[in-house]
């Protein structure tokens, strides 16, 4: 008799990631098929991806998509929930998409306290665009529009978005993860069930941030851009559970 | 249901769209349109699936529009003029996304804040799409209070038909004033046809995708002419104008929305003087009924175009035409409002001027 060890999450498509090598997107979105098929919440998920390199998501979640415009998640989500409240919405975003075109969109969602989830990938990057400053790129982070790195005088300091939505009043759970290694993989799955969890309880705004290597911008190998999340994106964005009001 | 109400512009609009069964409303605040989100915060609460969002922004506003639709619900926003201009990347991708919605836009003074007052000046924003993109948006014109529930009626049927937002191109004086109307019977929505694109969880069916990036070059390309198709049918099906005076009309002025209400007074005006004069007022300024004009310079060899701005629907107006007749045009815009009396003037000394008494 044979055992299956591995095998394709029912609510993902079978068809081969276009990401980049080591790139996280691929990660993530397979954590979020096997968290969506655990809760047996599939026929009743709408997820909203984001303009960036995971636009293409839709091509892999075998669940209802509708495609946000750029930094519009949260709204075009919040639109959807609170005509179907007891479907579960998700906006799965990057960092340029959250933390600088959708700042505004994203703050008051959660403000609001919104019954929604936000999938927050950061790479400190714009990825889909080939590298340019992210409101997340690290000081001294080269990127294309930071000749000779990200100076704080000339390009502001990279923002702590997770910790500024943690104060706002709607935020009920917020956490900080990575996907560069297999213990931070396993932690992001638990923080991406949690945060679907608090949805389904109806508690409110959830959000999970996660550090993910973008290899070919960072243009490192993808074992250097692991160890690079670990040795410096961390001492920027330390991973921990920022806000819990699931208590 | 035939009873006669005395209401607001703005609250018509609003009264009419909960009875067309909008569920669903987001907006921001901006002068002079303040009445309508304020009467639909009301009404929203005052049914058990109603949601009102006073959003953070006109983007916003425009994007849980775009959610709430995706989601099957009848879904409206309104604003005016400048904050119409932020809400075109969301008007966009709903005719992209081949998704229904309705927009009010209460015009203002402009360009930039410009000012509070009645003005046309964003007829070609509306008319030629108004966001990024090869698309149109439908575009209704009310004149008075009545016209305000048929249309607002209306563009809830024409969004769901034709899966497109439509327009509702207002302005402050519609929006303030308070007039006679018979409100329509509340649909029930039940009875609506069904959506079988809505994005309400894939419960026993493939996932579907509601999106506007289309990479593949030859695929947008279909999409694009996909698309035109569909205006070409709107073109055909919903296009209209009103008729006032023209049967006998030597001279026939076409104005829309509160311009041509002061053109009808300027135009009663003008027959006490003896002068053959006559009204065509677009309903939908997108399609525009372009056909009735053409058809109307077999016997009218001089039009006045009247709009309150410095000359847009005129281009319409003349491509109708097609060089077959003269065109004049008289404009006031900045939020000015004309009186008959002084359309009455304007008629006349066209009028002699082009001999039209003589014959």
């Amino acid at each position: 008799m044979e055992k299956v060890v591995f095998k394709r999450p029912k609510y993902m498509k079978k068809a081969p990631f276009h990401y980049c090598p080591g790139c996280g997107h691929s990660i993530i979105h397979r954590l979020m098929a096997e968290v969506i098929e655990e809760l047996g919440i599939g026929e009743k998920t709408i997820g909203v991806p984001p303009a960036g390199c995971a636009v293409l998501a839709y091509d892999y979640f075998d669940i209802d998509m509708g495609e946000a415009p750029h930094g519009r998640g949260a709204a075009l989500a919040t639109g959807v929930k609170r005509i179907l409240p007891d479907r579960i919405v998700f906006s799965y975003q990057g960092d340029g998409d959250i933390a600088a075109i959708g700042t505004a969109e994203t703050i008051h969602a959660a403000n609001r306290g919104e019954n929604i989830t936000v999938i927050f990938v950061n790479n400190s990057c714009y990825g889909m665009t080939g590298g340019q400053m992210a409101p997340t790129t690290l000081l001294g982070q080269n990127s294309t529009t930071t000749p000779g790195g990200r100076d704080k005088d000339r390009d502001g300091a990279p923002i702590d978005l997770s910790e500024m939505l943690a104060i706002t009043r709607g935020a009920v759970y917020i956490e900080r993860t990575a996907v560069n290694s297999i213990k931070n993989i396993r932690k992001t799955k638990k923080a991406i069930t949690k945060a679907f969890k608090v949805q389904m309880a109806g508690l409110g705004f959830s959000l999970i941030e996660i550090l993910s290597p973008c290899p070919t911008n960072w243009k490192m190998s993808p074992v250097d851009a692991c160890k690079w999340i670990d040795e410096d994106v961390m001492q920027t964005f330390p991973l921990k559970v920022i806000k819990d009001e699931t208590g | 249901m035939d009873k006669k109400l005395l209401m607001r512009g703005s609250q018509v609009i609003g009264e009419t769209a909960i009875r067309a069964g909008c569920r669903f409303y987001a907006g921001y605040p901006i002068t002079p349109q303040n009445e309508l989100p304020e009467f639909m915060s009301g009404a929203m609460a005052d049914l058990e699936d109603g949601t009102f969002i006073q959003a953070e922004s006109e983007l916003a506003a425009i994007n849980m529009v775009l959610g709430a639709s995706m989601a099957g619900a009848r879904a409206m926003t309104s604003s005016s003029s400048p904050g119409i201009s932020l809400k075109q990347e969301g008007i966009s991708f709903l005719a992209a996304s081949e998704l229904p919605a309705v927009i009010v836009n209460t015009m203002r003074g402009g360009p930039g804040l410009g000012n509070i007052a009645p003005s046309q000046g964003d007829y070609f924003q509306a008319t030629r799409g108004g966001g990024h993109g090869d698309y149109r948006t439908i575009v209704l014109a009310p004149a008075h209070g009545q016209e305000l529930a048929d249309l607002t009626e209306k563009a809830f049927e024409y969004a769901d038909r034709y899966r497109t937002p439509v327009m509702i191109l207002a302005d402050g004086m519609m929006g303030q004033m308070m007039e006679p109307v018979v409100l329509p019977d509340p649909i029930n929505l039940a009875e609506l046809p069904p959506k079988p694109w809505v994005l309400d969880g894939a419960d026993g069916r493939p996932g579907r995708l509601i999106k506007s990036l289309i990479l593949n070059t030859m695929e947008m390309e279909e999409h694009n002419w996909k698309l035109a198709r569909k205006y070409e049918i709107i073109s055909r099906e919903i296009a209209a104008a009103e008729t006032y005076m023209t049967e006998d009309a030597r001279f026939v002025v076409i104005a829309y929305g509160t311009a041509a209400r002061i053109a009808k007074g300027g135009i009663k005006r003008a027959r006490e003087m003896g002068l053959k004069v006559g009204l065509l007022r677009p309903v939908t300024l997108y399609p525009f009924p372009e056909r009735v004009i053409r058809e109307m310079s077999r016997s009218v060899k001089d039009f006045l175009v009247f709009e309150m701005n410095t000359g847009q629907m005129l281009d319409d107006v003349k491509l109708s035409l097609e060089g077959r007749s003269t065109v004049h045009f008289y404009g006031r815009p900045g939020g000015v409002v004309s009186t008959p009396d002084e359309i009455a003037k304007v008629i006349s000394s066209l009028y002699y001027r082009q001999h039209l008494e003589e014959d």
